[in-house]
């Protein structure tokens, strides 16, 4: 059970003076249950890397398989593969277009053909992981509901079809602080209760850092590091600057007290443990 | 899905052709192709052709984008084609059961399909060689001395600019909500007229909502650099005639001159 990227090359508008390469030779195996967090500057191809796992882009050339059936055939089993994928866009507020909330989080499950009792018990199943209060907003127009809570019906929408892999690019742009908190807080919970598996596209390194077991780092198209958050902070510092993303400042911060020579634990990732650990290397001295 | 749609068609490049002045550009090709109606027999057809087939290697443009631009058109060609070839009275050539093919007519059809191609061409020339923006610039420009009779040239720039500068954005926009929306099982290709169209709401419905976000976003951000229309405005880019422009403009009269020299001396 995993998404599986098999050699994959996307070239964007080929043939044309505006030809470009966006990815090359993608190889990587998402496996159920992960928590993967991709990261890289503007213009590195994660978008274009995540419109590949659920079909939306055909690779120029490469193969993709969900749980081991090719998406890019034609077919029943190759749509019921891509669906077992579910994506929230960037600013996925943008594409509510119902009238009411229910509506627009019922408008994934009833295209599935669900049916209408059950599309009822997603909804309100939906619209409690993100924190929606049913009775409050499913009849309320969307369109005028705040920022965060707009891009929460947006989430739900995509939720309520019950995708075993949820991929969400940059779900917290644009929104404050506390917003941001609360969605990926709802997105943890998610993944703890459910145990989906989530790909979160992010250039927020801290976000990244907290929530997810494994990182990819992407670079140019291609990618240029793998592995678990505390390794990659702790030994691929150079090919972090190259790829034009940040260490945390947590980590920067117990790395520099380590080359101090106060022995702090550097893979803390959580303010509370990183004060702890402070605490007690000083009172160890 | 829509990504790989040509913008304009703006070709960028280096060439003579390209750095000329977008007024000359547009001057010179309303003069040309007018004069193109000029040509009556093969003499000047073939000048013609020649003439344009040295701007196509001036401009160093491919030939496959040429015919390219033609594609939108060709039913148009053919058809020219066609009803030249059978309705034109004269000598027969050749009888296809109610319908009779003429030497006349082919000859006409012949050179009015060709004199679309000319049209075509030449006025693709122009959009593949001068940017959207240079383009509306040189029309401003020109529609300068209208203005004295009060006629808007600044603001019909200014919102074919804009216009222009939001086709990819708009693209952009669409494709992503296309792509979310097809994301949660919606079908935009399938089904007859009524329920494709039907199909289209959740594409529209954020797409006419962002569209008029933008607007708002934008009119404010230009009240904020106050921007009060055309008067007194400076340009980053200033458009200036050069010496090429000249030779271009001299270039072009004399190939009307010899158009005009052979429309009157071959019979």
């Amino acid at each position: 059970m995993s998404i599986i990227l098999e050699n994959i090359n996307y070239v964007y508008m080929a043939k044309t003076p505006y030809e470009k390469t966006a990815i090359k030779n993608i190889n990587i195996e998402i496996k159920h249950g992960e928590f993967v967090g991709i990261i890289g500057h503007t213009g590195s191809g994660k978008s274009t890397l995540l419109q590949h796992l659920n079909g939306l882009l055909k690779p120029t050339s490469g193969m993709v398989s969900v749980d081991g059936q090719d998406i890019n055939l034609n077919g029943e089993d190759a749509q019921r593969a891509k669906r077992s994928v579910g994506m929230v866009f960037q600013y996925p507020e943008h594409q509510l277009f119902e009238e009411t909330v229910y509506d627009d989080i019922a408008f994934g499950p009833r295209n599935i053909g669900i049916k209408e009792d059950e599309v009822e018990a997603r909804v309100k199943k939906a619209m409690d992981f993100v924190g929606l209060d049913y009775d409050q907003f499913a009849k309320r127009t969307p369109f005028q509901l705040s920022g965060g809570q707009m891009r929460r019906v947006a989430i739900a929408g995509v939720i309520a079809l019950e995708p075993a892999y949820l991929i969400l690019d940059e779900p917290s742009a644009g929104l404050d602080p506390r917003g941001r908190d609360e969605i990926f807080g709802q997105i943890i919970k998610l993944y703890k209760n459910t145990g989906i598996t989530v790909v979160l596209v992010s250039h927020n390194m801290e976000d990244v850092a907290r929530m997810a077991n494994r990182l990819i780092v992407m670079n140019g198209g291609e990618i240029s590091l793998d592995g678990s958050p505390i390794e990659i902070f702790r030994d691929c510092q150079a090919e972090l600057k190259e790829a034009g993303v940040d260490v945390p400042p947590l980590t920067l911060l117990m790395n520099k007290f380590n080359q101090c020579g106060l022995d702090v634990d550097h893979t803390v990732i959580a303010m509370d443990a990183a004060v702890e650990t402070i605490l007690a290397a000083v009172r160890r001295r | 899905m829509l990504a790989d749609i040509m913008l304009g068609q703006y070709f960028p490049g280096k060439s003579v052709i390209h750095n000329l002045d977008p007024r000359t550009k547009i001057i010179s090709i309303i003069l040309f192709i007018s004069s193109i109606f000029l040509a009556e027999n093969y003499q000047a057809y073939v000048i013609i052709a020649i003439f344009i087939g040295i701007i196509i290697t001036l401009a160093d443009i491919p030939l496959i984008m040429i015919l390219r631009s033609l594609k939108p058109l060709w039913i148009i060609i053919i058809l020219t084609l066609l009803v030249h070839i059978f309705t034109t009275p004269g000598t027969i050539i050749y009888v296809l059961g109610p319908v009779t093919v003429t030497q006349e007519g082919l000859r006409q059809g012949l050179l009015m399909s060709l004199r679309l191609v000319f049209l075509i061409v030449i006025s693709s020339l122009l959009t593949f060689t001068t940017s959207p923006v240079a383009l509306t610039d040189g029309i401003e420009r020109l529609l300068k001395p209208l203005k004295k009779i009060g006629f808007p040239a600044h603001e019909l720039a200014m919102m074919m600019t804009i216009a222009l500068r939001f086709i990819p954005t708009l693209l952009e926009e669409t494709d992503r909500i296309m792509k979310a929306q097809v994301a949660r099982g919606a079908d935009f290709t399938s089904g007859n007229l009524f329920r494709r169209a039907r199909n289209m709401i959740p594409l529209l419905v954020p797409l006419f909502i962002s569209a008029f976000r933008r607007a708002d976003e934008l009119a404010t951000a230009m009240e904020a650099r106050c921007y009060r229309g055309g008067d007194q405005r400076t340009r980053m880019k200033q458009l200036k005639i050069t010496g090429c422009d000249w030779a271009a403009f001299g270039i072009i009269l004399l190939i009307i001159g010899i158009l005009i020299v052979v429309r009157i001396s071959v019979r």
